[in-house]
């Protein structure tokens, strides 16, 4: 179905890109005549987008097909490729646009109390914006082509927020590491775009995905899963997790907004955007809920093990995000309960990370939860808040994560076979410890004696940070409930993804389903509290471990895999290149070179000056010459 | 306005201008910076005014200009340009005033007065004009060999402290390469006086020539050495990295950002037209020499500890990402080529003259002697970050456009090689942000610490800002230089027998919307 | 009284000539021995000129002549001024025209 021509409003939905970015160019080109209001101007732009985005999604609901496209003008056209730049604005896009918005204000409100003390605070706000722009162009642009430069767009804006505090050389490396790790997931995307076109002539969603049925089903298959090794690259599945827990060394803001909330679900929206590729091609499904339910396992464990509260949650969002691939991999009845978990998981995974920005914000910058404790009182506000999100991610009855997940583990169940139920019991399995590290990560937080380090005084933030927890707090209880319930999120979504299906039968009922979900999910809070909440807390973690949880402290070795197989080699090739390149390559040239200087130095040594030697060497040359003209005429 | 012969006063103006700066009286350095920028500005001038004059739809060769000049041999001094020589011409126009304000504060080495210098860059411009514009081959050989005499001089007298070693080494490799290509100039010449019954030079004539398939190989060949070594490809790269390092900055960009761009012009423009044949048959080969240029010039890039010689590694691998495109045979993998030679003129250059610009702060080209610039000098940190962004083409900058066009024609015809190629994608953000995390990024210390490291000044910023508005400009809007190349590369691939509008595979009538 | 004598006899004095060009140290001495190779050869023309019954040979003789004298006039400026400054005539002195 062709999106139809935009009219009113929706004609200038790229404002909604236009408006953060115009703020990205004004905050980085003005240099420090607008450090003053600068992050005033950030808030501006991202609300103005928001508020547009309201709008617009009101007006499209309005429209019959629920499908619109915006040409703007002619990107790239050559030969038999033409790529228009324009927007395709429907019901997940403008999901998303939603989601990245308004999230996107909360965290900007955020931000301007938490980098109140930075010098450089409107750079980041610069950042931000461009990051704003650069997400609300992957998801609304109308072509592979555009989200790719959408992609590699909010690659370069995490690369500069991680970096932020550049001169602390553990941020520059991991900012290095995400950007590269992303590459070598936009290396698939890429290749995939490639295949597209050389199958198909084009780039755009209308083009391709309407024609996927032309498609030979290995060629499908290769597509879905080269857009899988993209859309694992942003979202740091298996195997290229390990990027995001470094990446927590940006400010916090930054991982409550990109990798939690935003950037990092961009694999979910690639994979649900190219759900006829998926549809078409059973194998790339398989393989996509296999790395979800993989990556499901390998971020939970992780979890269970860190003492640094960012990065217990970074671990977190990773395990979520699996959730929503074993989601999406599951084809048609999973697109919506995806989609739905990622909205809800925006609240509280951004709420989360927030909230452990205000508890650092209050323990002098500590991220360590050894060194935490006894916080619920001192910080009521963050407490309550957190907690909220903190149930509403374990998915306790009624709150958001409570609907969201369940739909998925019902999903996987409802998969049937032997595939089902294991797909269903590693979701349940994840629920379980999911339940068992952010409840270890609320008791060595907020309760228990104090461990705090000398001369900490935690304080309550600010209203300005504030404000926006208890905003995402309110979400985080109520959004899924919405969503699934009160305004199906399917039914919305039905123009992209098609009308839900009634589930015929469900293999599992699904009260059984809740029913066990809960009673795992108490049983792992219940086991955090008996190991941690009992028990004194040493400020250091202890060194003599169990093999299972030294292998979860290095988060199941992928560094070190990656170090082993990529680094390393990669370091011995890079110096034996070099010595092949200067003592081989141009060692010939240049030996060539000294061959012939040297040589004619040593054919000049035979001009000795002695006159006579000359005369002999004429004399010679002249009885030869004679002799050569005898042997000639007498021969 | 059409009569106007455009070409030739772009080569008379600078060249002229050039005479002008060396006859002035000694020290005269302040007038022949003054005189070098107007005289460039000029030729920037009439490079758009020609933009202007050139029409898209009209015939390959155009603002035409013939003269006789030795008629026994049929040599004719026939300058004419297509879209692809255009935006070459383009590039240079803006690149050389460009240069000429990055080196106004340059002290030539042991004091020697630096007019001498102006004048070799504005003779280099007539001279690289010239090669671009040339429509007979044997103009084009002069103008390829002539080429070699400034530049020897701006790297062999104005250069670092190895530029006598460095200026030999790319003089003799440089015409080496020519001497070869000469043998084969002269082949073409003796096959068309066999062939048309008298021989000629011009261009247009030796396209229609059939030449027999032994013959054309080995006039290939002579061609392909030279430009191979121009361009560079590896293996034959080795003298880059030596001259870019001792060059001036300013002598630098010119070398990596268009000198070098005459060997991949030289494959687009002569090799494929004139030896179709030759052309499919060395086409795997030279595609794999372009692959391994991309992986080896990578991994080489990452291993430098000199900032010069790490601009021209990265150089090395985009030649063959260019080299790639041209040997794919399709139009869009072509027109990328074109691109990607104008685009890595511009974003080379920033980074070149980024480059340039620490080292004349830290006074070292060693990367291991500079950390944390991005406190003392944020704005010289932004643009060396924007320079390398480019570099490994990010959306929105204008390498994306012509890398992505490149790879994605390429694929069709040669899914392998691509494939491989893409993996110089990730390679080239590893070698770029790894050098910008050593420089820029972590606490400062080394020749930072030490010396005053000011932000950049006004004459600096006047540099780069234009530069970085054509690379954001070019990145977000590439379609105007995209329609003058099209039609000049859909020529070419109609010359090699290609179908213009690339393969056309079973489906795309029903796929393509 | 056959042309053989005389041809004999300049070959004689030409390998004298060469000879002492080749051997000899003094300068003066590896001279004339030029002189003596430069008067075979006249010998050589005259005589074939005489045998042939044509003037030409002797019209070059004559030109090798001048053009002996010449050289001698130069050869022994050289010479003088070689003597004057390294005070010696020794051809084994003056090999300063090498590399």
């Amino acid at each position: 179905m062709d999106p139809v021509p935009a009219t009113g409003l929706l004609a200038v939905s790229w404002l909604l890109i236009a408006l953060p970015l115009a703020g990205a160019a004004v905050l980085l080109l003005g240099g420090r005549r607008t450090d003053r209001w600068g992050h005033l101007l950030g808030i501006a732009t991202v609300t103005a987008s928001f508020v547009l985005a309201v709008l617009c999604t009101v007006e499209l609901a309005g429209t019959s097909g629920r499908s619109v496209g915006v040409d703007l003008f002619t990107f790239i056209s050559t030969g038999r490729l033409d790529v228009s730049a324009g927007l395709l604005v429907d019901p997940l896009s403008m999901t998303f646009a939603l989601l990245i918005t308004g999230v996107g204000a909360l965290i900007h409100v955020y931000s301007v109390g938490y980098m109140a003390h930075d010098p450089a605070r409107r750079r980041f706000f610069a950042y931000l914006n461009l990051f704003v722009a650069a997400m609300l162009l992957l998801v609304l642009g109308n072509s592979f082509v555009a989200l790719y430069v959408g992609w590699e767009g909010v690659g370069l804006a995490s690369y500069l927020l991680i970096a932020f505090w550049y001169t602390r050389p553990a941020a520059a490396t991991a900012a290095k590491k995400a950007f590269i790790m992303n590459r070598v997931g936009d290396v698939g995307l890429a290749l995939a775009i490639f295949l597209m076109f050389t199958q198909l002539g084009t780039t755009s969603y209308a083009g391709v995905l309407g024609s996927v049925g032309l498609l030979a089903g290995g060629t499908v298959t290769a597509i879905g899963l080269l857009l899988l090794l993209g859309a694992c690259g942003k979202s740091g599945q298996f195997p290229l997790q390990a990027w995001l827990p470094d990446a927590m060394e940006g400010p916090t803001p930054v991982s409550a907004l990109i990798h939690a909330a935003t950037m990092v679900t961009a694999g979910v929206y690639l994979i649900a955007r190219s759900a006829p590729i998926f549809d078409a091609a059973p194998v790339a499904q398989t393989v996509v809920v296999v790395i979800g339910a993989i990556t499901i396992m390998i971020g939970a464990i992780a979890g269970c093990a860190y003492d640094d509260i960012k990065k217990v949650l970074a671990w977190s969002t990773v395990s979520q995000i699996g959730y929503m691939f074993l989601a999406v991999g599951l084809g048609p009845i999973g697109y919506a309960a995806g989609i739905a978990h990622l909205l809800t998981h925006g609240f509280f995974k951004a709420g989360l990370f927030l909230g452990a920005g205000s508890v650092m914000h209050g323990m002098g910058d500590q991220t360590d939860m050894r060194r935490f404790g006894g916080l619920a009182t001192k910080m009521k506000t963050t407490f309550v808040t957190f907690g909220l999100g903190y149930l509403a991610l374990i998915g306790f009855p009624f709150l958001s994560g409570y609907w969201t997940k369940d739909a998925i583990i019902e999903a996987a169940f409802d998969r049937g076979g032997v595939s089902g139920y294991l797909l269903g019991g590693v979701a349940v399995l994840g629920a379980g410890l999911t339940a068992f590290y952010m409840t270890r990560l609320m008791l060595l937080t907020f309760f228990g004696k104090p461990r705090w380090e000398d001369g900490v005084h935690p304080h309550e933030s600010p209203a300005v940070m504030t404000l926006p927890m208890v905003v995402l707090a309110v979400g985080s209880v109520a959004a899924g409930f919405v969503l699934v319930q009160l305004a199906p999120l399917a039914d919305w979504l039905a123009p992209v993804f098609g009308e839900p299906e009634e589930a015929a039968a469900p293999a599992i009922p699904p009260l059984v389903v809740s029913v066990l979900v809960t009673v795992v999910v108490a049983l792992g809070a219940l086991t955090a509290w008996v190991f941690v909440g009992r028990r004194e807390v040493p400020t250091t973690a202890p060194a003599r471990v169990s093999l299972p949880v030294r292998a979860a402290r290095n988060a199941l070795y992928a560094d070190r895999v990656n170090e082993a197989v990529f680094m390393r080699p990669g370091m011995w090739l890079t110096r034996a290149l070099l010595w092949v390149d200067d003592r081989g390559v141009d060692g010939v040239v240049n030996g060539i070179g000294t061959g012939l200087g040297g040589s004619s130095s040593r054919l000049g040594r035979a001009q000795t000056g002695f006159v006579r030697s000359y005369a002999l060497g004429m004399l010679g040359g002249a009885v030869l010459v004679a002799g050569a003209l005898l042997a000639v005429t007498a021969g | 306005m059409s009569d106007f012969p455009w070409l030739l006063a772009m080569i008379a103006v600078p060249a002229v201008g050039g005479a002008a700066v060396a006859a002035l009286p000694r020290g005269r350095d302040a007038a022949a910076k003054q005189v070098a920028l107007a005289v460039s500005g000029l030729v920037l001038l009439l490079a758009v005014l020609a933009t202007v004059a050139f029409d898209t739809g009209g015939e390959r060769f155009q603002l035409t200009t013939s003269v006789s000049w030795i008629p026994a041999f049929g040599v004719d001094f026939a300058l004419g340009v297509d879209g692809i020589a255009l935006v070459m011409l383009l590039l240079i126009g803006v690149l050389v005033p460009v240069v000429v304000i990055a080196s106004w504060a340059d002290t030539g080495p042991e004091g020697r007065s630096m007019k001498a210098y102006f004048a070799w860059l504005l003779v280099l411009e007539a001279m690289m004009v010239g090669v671009f514009a040339a429509t007979d081959v044997f103009l084009f050989y002069v103008f390829f060999e002539a080429m070699l005499v400034p530049m020897y001089f701006i790297i062999g007298s104005f250069g670092g402290p190895r530029r006598q070693f460095a200026a030999t080494k790319f003089f003799l490799y440089s015409l080496l390469g020519g001497l070869v290509m000469l043998a084969s100039v002269i082949g073409l010449y003796v096959v068309s006086n066999t062939e048309l019954g008298e021989g000629t030079f011009a261009f247009d004539a030796l396209r229609q020539l059939d030449i027999d398939p032994g013959v054309q190989k080995l006039l290939f060949l002579g061609f392909f050495v030279a430009f191979a070594i121009k361009a560079p490809l590896v293996p034959f790269h080795t003298w880059l990295p030596d001259s870019g390092a001792q060059a001036p900055i300013g002598g630098g960009v010119l070398l990596v950002g268009v000198l070098d761009k005459v060997g991949t012009f030289g494959f687009i423009r002569y090799c494929l037209p004139l030896f179709p044949d030759a052309s499919r048959t060395f086409a795997p080969w030279i595609l794999g020499l372009a692959v391994a240029g991309i992986i080896y010039g990578a991994i080489l890039a990452m291993g430098q500890t000199d900032l010069k010689r790490f601009v021209t590694y990265t150089s090395i691998a985009h030649f063959g990402f260019i080299a790639l495109g041209i040997f794919a045979f399709t139009a869009e993998g072509g027109t990328g080529a074109v691109l990607y030679m104008v685009n890595h003129g511009i974003s080379t250059g920033i980074l070149f003259l980024a480059v340039g610009m620490l080292i004349s702060r830290g006074g070292s080209a060693r990367i291991s002697d500079y950390g944390g610039v991005a406190k003392k000098a944020p704005v010289l940190a932004g643009v060396f970050l924007v320079a390398g962004l480019a570099s490994l083409a990010l959306p929105g900058t204008n390498s994306f456009v012509s890398e992505f066009l490149v790879l994605l024609g390429s694929f069709p015809t040669r899914p392998v090689f691509t494939v491989v190629a893409t993996v110089g994608i990730v390679l080239a953000a590893l070698y770029v942000l790894l050098v910008v995390q050593r420089t820029m990024h972590g606490p400062s210390r080394g020749v930072v610490v030490d010396k005053p490291f000011p932000d950049l000044r006004r004459r600096e910023l006047a540099v780069v800002v234009p530069l970085i508005a054509l690379i954001i400009g070019l990145g977000v809007y590439p379609q105007p230089l995209l329609a003058l190349i099209d039609p000049a590369v859909a020529a070419t691939m109609t010359d090699i027998g290609s179908d213009p509008a690339g393969t056309t595979p079973a489906t795309a009538e029903q796929g393509a919307n | 009284m056959t042309l053989t004598n005389y041809l004999v006899l300049a070959a004689i004095l030409f390998t004298i000539g060469a000879v002492g060009v080749l051997v000899r140290r003094n300068a003066i001495v590896v001279f004339m021995c030029i002189e003596l190779m430069l008067n075979s050869v006249n010998l050589t023309l005259v005589t074939f000129a005489r045998a042939n019954g044509s003037v030409d040979g002797q019209v070059i003789a004559f030109f090798v002549m001048v053009v002996a004298a010449a050289e001698v006039v130069i050869g022994l400026a050289i010479i003088m001024s070689i003597y004057r400054t390294r005070r010696s005539a020794s051809v084994d002195d003056a090999n300063l025209l090498k590399y």
